[in-house]
C-alpha cells in the first residue's frame, strides 16, 4: 500500500510539472499579453514606455525562460504575485478557493444524499411509476443548462417570492443563517444538475448488480427486499459510482464558472477565467495546477475506496 | 418496529426536516423592496439610508495611480479625489484644490525649462480641512509621494507621459505646491490622473522596495484602511470579485453624503443583473458599468414604470477604423459609399430607439469644440452607387460589384466577439451595404485579441468596428497624427490604426495643441473635423448613451457622459 501510494505521488508530481509547462505555454501563447492591452488604453504609453513595462513584468523573455524563473521561484516556496489583483498569488486564491469549497461541497453532498438513494429506488422498482418518474427528473437534470436553471431560480424565488438574495454573498461576520440564505440557490442549481447524472450512474450501476448471481442466492436465503438492495448489492454498485465521484472531486476546487458567474459568487471557476482573460499568469497557473492535482488525488481515493468497497481489489500489486 | 412503523418514521422525520428547511427559509424572508445589504441588515429605517449599487466589473486593484480600470474609478470616486476633474458641463474645475490655476489669475506662469524650451509652472493650493481618513492631515508631503511614485518606471504607473511632463514638483508649505511642465499645451491645468498618496503610510513601503511596490503598497494589501482614503466615503469591507463596501468617512471635509453605507456589488452577468435590482437585492445599475443600451430599452419595455432610466450620450464613439493600406479601401470614393450606404439614423431609431445619436465625426457635438461646419452623409443609396461606379465598380454579378479586372467588392469587417449589439449592428450593416454590391464579411473576435494585436498590429484587412472613450477637448493626436501610426519598430505604439498621414492634419493637431485660448484654438478644431469628414480615414457611427437604472426614490444622481464617474459627485445623491 505505501509503494502503491509512493508510486502514484511520484506519478502525480511528473504530470504536475508536465501540465504547469503545458499550462504557461497555452497561456503565453495566446494573442495579446497585459501590455498590449494597456497601450491599446493608453493613447499616452510610448514604445520605450512599453518596452520599459514588459521588462518589469518579465514578459520581455521568451516563454521558456519565463517558465523557467516561475518554477524555480515556485519550488522555493514564492508563487509570485498576481498582475490583477496586485497580492501575493495564495492571497487571492485561497479565499476564492475556501468559497469554491463551501459551495461545490455542500452542492456534492447534497447531490450524492439524494442521488443515491434516488438511483437506487429506481432501480430496485425498475419500470415502475417511481422509476419512470426518477428518469424524468434525471433527465431534466442533464438537460437543463445551469444558466437557465440559475435565472428561473432567482426569478422565483427573489424576484416573485423575495425570499431569497439574488445572488452574492454574505458578509465577512454575517450569521449561519444569512450565509445560508446566499448560498440556497447557487447550491440548488448545482446539485439539481449533479443528482440528474449521479442518479442514473447509480440506477443503471444497481439494475447491473441486481443481475447477479450472490444478489439470487440472497433472494433465496429469503432475504427481503430492502435488505437485499440495501445491505448487499449497493455497496458493489457503488464502485463506478464512486469513479464518477472521484473525478468530480476536482471540480468541488475549480468551481462552477457559469453558476458563479449569475450568483456574483467569488469562488474559483470565475477566478481562473478572469484570470486567464486577464492575462495574469502567475494566478492562472497556480489555480489551474491546484485544480489538476485535486483531480489527480480525487482519482487516488476512488482507487483507496474500490478497495474498501471490494476486498477482491488489493491495491499496490497483493494477490487478489 | 413492524416494517410499515419504520417507513412512518422516515416519513415523520423527512416532514419535520423540510418543516425546518421552510422555517429557515421563511426567517429570511422579509420586504420584498427592502435592500438585503451583505451582513444581513434589513432593518427598514437603517435601510433608508443604505444604498446598493450594481456594476458589471470588479476593480482588480484599488491603487488610484496604478492601472486604469472603469470599475475602479466608479468606486475610487466615493472615496478619493483627483486634483481637478471635469464637471458636468464638461468645464475643467477644481476638485482638491481651491482655485483652477490659469493664466488670467496668475496662477499659472509661462517659463523657459531647464534646457531653454517654453514651458509652464502651475500652482495648486489643496483645501484646508482636507484630511485622510484616519485623521491625518492631507498635505503636500502627499502629493509629492504621489510624483515619486509616477516618476518611478518600475511602479507602472498608469500615466507615465504625465510625469514625465512634469520635470519638476516644488512645495511651498503644507497646501501649496507647483508643478513645472516641459512643454506649453492648452490643458496645462489638469490634472486629473495624479490622486494624492498618504505618505503616513505608504512611503515606508515605497521606499522600502519600489520595485515591489505596486505588489505591497496597502491599497493591495489592506484596502481598507481608513488612511488610505479621504472622499465621503471609505471603505470598510471588501469581499474580492464581489462586492466592496463604503461607509462615511467621519473626516470628510466637504458637504456630508446623505447615505450611512453604500455596497457596491459586481455583477457580470447581465441578466442576473436584471433579476437582482428586480428583486430588490440591488437598488440601481450603475450607467459607467451596466446594461448595454438595447438591454436597458429592453427592461425599460418590461419594468420602466418601476424605475427611473436614464441615458446619457457622451464621448463613447462608437465607429468603423479603415485599414487605409487596402486597395480597394484607400480610394476615398468607395469610403464615401459606404457611409452613405448605412442608414445609420434607422439603426438609431430601429435598434436603439432614439438614444444613440449619429455621430459625424470623432468630436461630440455636445463638445465646445463641436463644428457644425463639416460634410455630413445621410443614407443616399443613389449616391453611394454612384461613387463605386465612378470608382470603377460598376460590373455587378451575383449582387456583387466587380471591377474591370473581375476583383469583388469584398471588405471584411471585424469587432468584439460577444459583444450583442456590435453583432448586430454588423448584420444590418452588411445587409444594408448588400443593396449597394458591396460584399460585407464579418469575422469577429475575442475582446482580448481584438484589442491586443488586431486593432493594434492592423491585422483587421478592412474594416474594425469598435468604441472610443475620450475625455472632452481630447485632441485626436493617438488616433490621427503620422507620428502615431504602431510599427513593429515602434513597438506597435500609437493608436493611429488606419495609418491615415496628411502634413495638415498633423499641422492643425499641434496647432491644437499649443494654442491656449479657446477662440483661437476653435479654427484648428474646426480644420480637424473637416479633414476628419472628407477624408473618412473612419466611419462614424454613433455616439454611445449609458443606460442608468435608478429607484424613483433616488435623487441627485447625474451622468457626466464623460471619464468622470457620477460618484464623483456621490455626497449629491439622497432618498426622497
Amino acid at each position: 500500500m505505501r509503494q502503491f501510494l509512493l508510486n502514484r505521488a511520484l506519478q502525480s508530481l511528473v504530470v504536475i510539472i508536465i501540465m504547469s509547462f503545458v499550462i504557461y505555454s497555452l497561456i503565453g501563447l495566446m494573442p495579446g499579453d497585459p501590455i498590449d492591452l494597456m497601450i491599446s488604453a493608453n493613447p499616452n504609453m510610448t514604445a520605450s514606455d512599453a518596452a520599459a513595462l514588459r521588462e518589469l513584468y518579465g514578459l520581455d523573455l521568451p516563454i521558456y525562460e519565463r517558465y523557467w524563473n516561475w518554477l524555480g521561484a515556485a519550488l522555493s516556496g514564492d508563487l509570485g504575485y498576481s498582475r490583477l489583483f496586485g497580492q501575493p498569488v495564495l492571497a487571492v486564491l485561497l479565499p476564492a478557493l475556501k468559497n469554491s469549497l463551501i459551495l461545490m461541497g455542500t452542492a456534492f453532498l447534497l447531490a450524492v444524499c439524494i442521488a443515491i438513494p434516488l438511483g437506487t429506488l429506481a432501480a430496485s422498482k425498475p419500470r415502475s411509476a417511481v422509476d419512470y418518474g426518477v428518469n424524468l427528473f434525471a433527465f431534466a437534470g442533464i438537460s437543463i443548462p445551469s444558466f437557465w436553471l440559475a435565472l428561473m431560480l432567482i426569478i422565483v424565488f427573489s424576484v416573485f417570492l423575495g425570499w431569497l438574495p439574488a445572488g452574492g454573498i454574505a458578509s465577512n461576520g454575517a450569521g449561519l443563517l444569512e450565509y445560508v440564505k446566499y448560498m440556497v440557490l447557487p447550491v440548488a442549481t448545482i446539485a439539481t444538475l449533479s443528482i440528474g447524472s449521479y442518479s442514473r450512474y447509480t440506477r443503471s450501476s444497481m439494475l447491473e448488480v441486481l443481475r447477479q448471481d450472490y444478489v439470487r442466492t440472497a433472494r433465496a436465503k429469503g432475504a427481503s427486499n430492502s435488505r437485499v438492495v440495501w445491505k448487499h448489492a449497493l455497496r458493489n454498485a457503488m464502485i463506478p459510482v464512486v469513479t464518477i465521484l472521484a473525478l468530480d472531486f476536482g471540480y468541488l476546487f475549480s468551481g462552477a464558472l457559469v453558476t458563479e458567474t449569475i450568483f456574483s459568487w467569488p469562488g474559483m471557476g470565475k477566478l481562473i477565467f478572469d484570470s486567464v482573460m486577464g492575462n495574469d499568469f502567475n494566478l492562472a497557473l497556480v489555480a489551474l495546477l491546484f485544480a489538476t492535482a485535486l483531480t489527480l488525488i480525487g482519482n487516488l481515493l476512488a482507487d483507496i475506496c474500490y478497495a474498501l468497497l471490494d476486498p477482491r481489489i488489493v491495491i499496490g500489486g497483493g494477490k487478489a | 418496529m413492524s416494517l410499515s412503523g419504520a417507513r412512518l418514521a422516515i416519513v415523520r422525520r423527512t416532514i419535520l426536516l423540510l418543516a425546518t428547511a421552510l422555517a429557515l427559509t421563511a426567517c429570511g424572508s422579509g420586504d420584498n423592496n427592502a435592500p438585503i445589504a451583505p451582513g444581513g441588515d434589513t432593518d427598514a429605517d437603517q435601510s433608508l439610508r443604505q444604498l446598493t449599487i450594481g456594476i458589471t466589473q470588479y476593480p482588480s486593484t484599488m491603487h488610484p495611480n496604478i492601472e486604469n480600470m472603469v470599475a475602479k474609478t466608479y468606486v475610487r470616486g466615493m472615496a478619493a479625489r483627483a486634483i481637478t476633474i471635469f464637471n458636468h458641463d464638461w468645464e475643467l474645475a477644481c476638485s482638491l484644490c481651491t482655485e483652477l490655476p490659469t493664466i488670467e489669475n496668475g496662477l499659472a506662469v509661462l517659463e523657459d525649462t531647464p534646457d531653454g524650451n517654453p514651458g509652464i509652472a502651475v500652482s495648486y493650493e489643496l483645501p484646508a480641512k482636507a484630511t485622510w481618513g484616519d485623521g491625518t492631515p492631507l498635505t503636500t508631503k502627499d502629493i509629492v509621494l504621489a510624483y515619486d511614485v509616477g516618476r518611478d518606471t518600475t511602479t507602472g504607473s498608469n500615466n507615465i507621459e504625465m510625469y514625465r511632463r512634469i520635470y519638476k514638483l516644488e512645495v511651498h508649505d503644507d497646501k501649496r505646491f507647483t508643478i513645472h511642465i516641459d512643454k506649453v499645451t492648452f490643458d496645462y491645468n489638469g490634472l486629473g490622473d495624479l490622486y494624492p498618496l498618504p505618505d503616513h503610510i505608504e512611503r515606508e513601503v515605497f521606499e522600502a522596495d519600489p520595485y515591489e511596490y505596486r505588489h505591497r503598497t496597502q491599497y493591495n494589501a489592506n484596502v481598507t484602511n481608513p488612511g488610505l482614503w479621504f472622499g465621503p466615503y471609505l471603505i470598510s469591507e471588501a469581499q474580492q470579485g464581489s462586492y466592496l463596501v463604503m461607509t462615511r468617512n467621519p473626516h470628510w471635509y466637504g458637504k456630508a453624503p446623505y447615505f450611512d453605507r453604500i455596497t457596491v456589488r459586481a455583477i457580470q452577468n447581465t441578466s442576473a443583473m436584471e433579476a437582482n435590482i428586480l428583486s430588490g437585492t440591488i437598488d440601481m445599475i450603475g450607467g459607467e458599468l451596466g446594461l448595454q443600451l438595447d438591454q436597458a430599452l429592453a427592461f425599460e419595455s418590461r419594468h420602466g414604470e418601476k424605475f427611473n432610466i436614464v441615458y446619457k450620450p457622451g464621448l463613447q464613439y462608437e465607429h468603423i477604423d479603415v485599414n487605409l493600406q487596402n486597395p480597394i479601401l484607400a480610394d476615398k470614393r468607395v469610403r464615401k459609399a459606404l457611409l452613405y450606404g448605412m442608414d445609420r439614423e434607422q439603426m438609431n431609431q430601429r435598434i436603439f430607439s432614439g438614444n444613440q445619436p449619429v455621430a459625424d465625426t470623432s468630436v461630440s457635438p455636445l463638445d465646445k469644440v463641436a463644428s457644425d461646419n463639416i460634410v455630413k452623409y445621410g443614407y443616399d443609396k443613389d449616391k453611394a452607387m454612384a461613387l463605386l461606379d465612378e470608382a470603377g465598380w460598376t460590373d455587378m454579378r451575383d449582387g456583387v460589384r466587380h471591377n474591370a479586372e473581375g476583383q469583388p467588392l469584398k471588405i471584411e469587417i471585424m469587432s468584439t466577439a460577444g459583444n450583442k449589439t456590435r453583432e448586430l449592428l454588423e448584420q444590418v450593416i452588411q445587409g444594408q451595404l448588400k443593396e449597394i454590391g458591396v460584399d460585407l464579411r464579418i469575422r469577429n473576435e475575442a475582446p482580448r485579441v481584438f484589442f491586443g494585436q488586431t486593432t493594434r498590429e492592423r491585422r483587421f484587412t478592412g474594416l474594425a468596428l469598435f468604441a472610443w472613450t475620450s475625455a472632452p477637448e481630447n485632441v485626436p493626436r493617438s488616433t490621427l497624427h503620422s507620428s502615431e501610426i504602431p510599427t513593429a519598430e515602434n513597438n506597435y505604439s500609437g493608436q493611429n490604426y488606419t495609418t491615415i498621414s496628411m502634413p495638415e492634419l498633423d499641422a492643425a493637431i499641434e496647432a491644437v495643441e499649443k494654442t491656449l485660448t479657446l477662440e483661437e484654438r476653435l479654427p484648428y478644431w474646426e480644420k480637424i473635423q473637416q479633414i476628419y469628414a472628407e477624408e473618412l480615414p473612419v466611419l462614424p457611427l454613433f455616439w454611445r448613451p449609458n443606460s442608468f437604472i435608478l429607484p424613483h426614490w433616488l435623487k441627485g444622481v447625474r451622468p457626466t457622459g464623460h471619464l468622470n464617474s457620477s460618484t464623483d459627485w456621490v455626497e449629491e445623491w439622497r432618498r426622497e
